[in-house]
């Protein structure tokens, strides 16, 4: 019974989702290129029938909510590719409207695999959620494979300490992790940065409870004016920029790495730097 | 230099179970098999020399003294989570030290050891699909799996020390059948099956027809060292449940966990509370070594694998 109920709700979304997508998209999207088995999943757990019903909520979102505005992202290339965007807002629905943008609105659509916190697996429905969805937990293995097999991946290499910045804070780029450069170098892939604008006034964080975090083994507990850190209907502003290209070796010195992740970091910040001059108002 | 001389022999340990069997009835047509094992082997073909016996026992030294040994498929490990550890223990780490040593004793050529991805344990930073190299971590979480972990390094360190002796230890997936009485073959024969509520991780598993298959594939001169065996690839437990026809009764972990403990304790339940973790976390491997080097194919899809649990026909 519930299972028939299931496949109705999922049904009900699927169309709903659809109906807000440009119709000329609308038979590109269900042929997002997959190598799923008889049972509708690929290796990893992605089900593309569930990840296009648990979208739609999130494409009213992009469309009505944040009406996200993208700028350049038929920069992304064909391929294998890092993502690599800025992170705030104390929840991730910046991460959720790029994954949107690049499936509604990129041609082709690409379904963006994120890597997502170690700690997600051990959340109930939570990890199935985020598994059916193509989200994988973020090892450098699990990433690698994803890189080699041509899939687009997003990280925000700012991690925990991007998103959960207070709001003095806002649009000032964290410590941006090595990891996605060693493994661009290894696989030879390209990286596009992504600026987000609007994110940061999503949730404005005062204050960080961080004993309340540690005992419900979150990253932060952000207090907001709305208490919990649910999102104000902020514009969102998605800027893409040009692929770069790095040659070096993966295992290279860290100072070497440094280097050229402070190069993305830079693109990054002027990314963002262009949106928040060229938008009119953080929620118009 | 008489022309009956038996032919050079291929040692088959454990053979009296449902996966030596299984072997037994492929190997048998193409090789001498000499089966070792304590149980009696029901239905053994006439041509397969059968020895009852101990592994720790001085008897099974003369087996490989009077026999020409060329090959060793040992998968000796037994596992039965009501008896005794001690017993548990001695059985099969020290039954395979002696194998070992006859192996390199009596000149064997080839040793194929049995091991399973079980070694890795499931854990939720595990990466999706865990290669050969990858800790064996399982023991962290259930220490009824240390025997396997002993086992399988054991074989480890003998493939180091005896290059002489091509030895192979396969990792396959958990392995089902009608016949096997295993922890997760048990658990998908339940008609009303726990599941921890909000966790359906992939599963992988390999019939043991093509598990048999393996081991046999492994005898063929060339491959060694250690290998992950996957079986037609990977599948959410919620949809195995689904094509057995069962119904899943979601249970929130915690509670699954304290309640499975008491019901282990009272010996109403027969699964051990850690092995929660294979229907919780993720234990998946990548098989892709194996698939290159023996151009490994498994024969039964995803569908007949899962359905061959409960019925022994295999379906059209």
């Amino acid at each position: 019974m519930f299972e028939r109920l299931g496949d109705a709700v999922k049904n009900r979304l699927r169309s709903w989702g659809e109906g807000m997508v440009a119709p000329e998209q609308r038979p590109r999207l269900t042929a997002v290129a997959r190598t799923q088995n008889e049972y509708g999943v690929d290796p990893f757990g992605f089900d593309l029938d569930f990840m296009l019903a648990a979208v739609a909520p999130f494409i009213w979102l992009y469309r009505h909510y944040f009406r996200v505005q993208t700028h350049g992202i038929d920069r992304v290339p064909p391929g294998r590719v890092l993502l690599i965007a800025n992170h705030s807002g104390q929840l991730p629905f910046d991460g959720a409207m790029i994954g949107v943008a690049l499936l509604t609105e990129a041609a082709p659509p690409r379904a963006v695999r994120s890597m997502v916190e170690k700690w997600v697996p051990t959340l109930p429905f939570i990890s199935t959620f985020m598994a059916r969805s193509g989200q994988i937990v973020g090892t450098p293995e699990n990433c690698r494979r994803l890189l080699l097999a041509d899939e687009a991946i997003m990280v925000f290499p700012e991690g925990a300490r991007g998103i959960s910045k207070l709001w003095s804070q806002r649009y000032q780029l964290q410590e941006f992790g090595l990891g996605f450069m060693r493994l661009a170098l290894e696989t030879g892939t390209p990286i596009v940065p992504i600026g987000v604008v609007g994110a940061e006034e999503q949730a404005p964080a005062l204050l960080d409870v961080k004993p309340l975090a540690k005992l419900l083994g979150f990253p932060a507990f952000p207090i907001t004016p709305t208490v919990l850190p649910f999102p104000l209907p902020v514009k969102y502003h998605l800027h893409f920029g040009e692929p770069m290209t790095f040659q070096g070796l993966p295992d290279d010195e860290d100072a070497e790495l440094e280097k050229k992740v402070k190069a993305v970091k830079n693109a990054v910040q002027q990314l963002v730097h262009q949106g928040l001059q060229e938008r009119k108002g953080v929620f118009f | 230099m008489s022309l009956d001389r038996p032919r050079p022999a291929v040692v088959v340990t454990g053979i009296s179970g449902n996966l030596g069997r299984t072997l037994t009835k492929v190997l048998h047509k193409r090789e001498r098999i000499i089966g070792l094992d304590r149980r009696a082997f029901t239905g053994r073909p006439k041509d397969v020399e059968m020895h009852e016996l101990d592994l720790r026992k001085k008897k099974a030294e003369e087996v490989f003294r009077k026999n020409e040994v060329k090959a060793v498929i040992h998968q000796g490990i037994m596992h039965d989570p009501r008896m005794s550890a001690e017993e548990h223990h001695s059985f099969n780490v020290l039954g395979t030290t002696r194998l070992l040593e006859y192996c390199a004793k009596y000149g064997v050529k080839k040793l194929v050891v049995l091991s399973s991805a079980n070694v890795y344990g499931p854990s939720p930073d595990n990466s999706n699909f865990l290669t050969e190299d990858a800790p064996l971590m399982a023991a962290s979480r259930f220490s009824g799996v240390r025997d396997l972990i002993e086992v399988d390094m054991l074989a480890h360190g003998f493939f180091w020390r005896h290059p002489q002796v091509e030895t192979v230890i396969l990792r396959p997936v958990h392995i089902v059948g009608p016949n096997i009485k295993n922890a997760p073959s048990n658990y998908l024969r339940l008609r009303h099956p726990w599941v921890m509520a909000g966790f359906d991780p992939m599963l992988q598993l390999i019939q043991v027809e093509d598990a048999a298959r393996a081991m046999i594939e492994a005898l063929r001169p060339g491959p060694k060292g250690v290998y992950n065996v996957v079986g037609p690839g990977e599948v959410p437990l919620s949809a195995v449940l689904r094509e057995l026809g069962h119904t899943a009764i979601p249970v929130p972990h915690p509670l699954a966990r304290s309640a499975l403990n008491l019901l282990f304790k009272y010996r109403i339940a027969s699964f051990p509370p850690p092995e929660l973790d294979h229907i919780q976390y993720l234990c998946a491997v990548d098989g892709s070594r194996w698939v290159k080097d023996v151009g490994w194919k498994p024969s039964y899809s995803m569908r007949d694998t899962i359905r061959s649990v409960i019925s022994d026909a295999r379906p059209g």
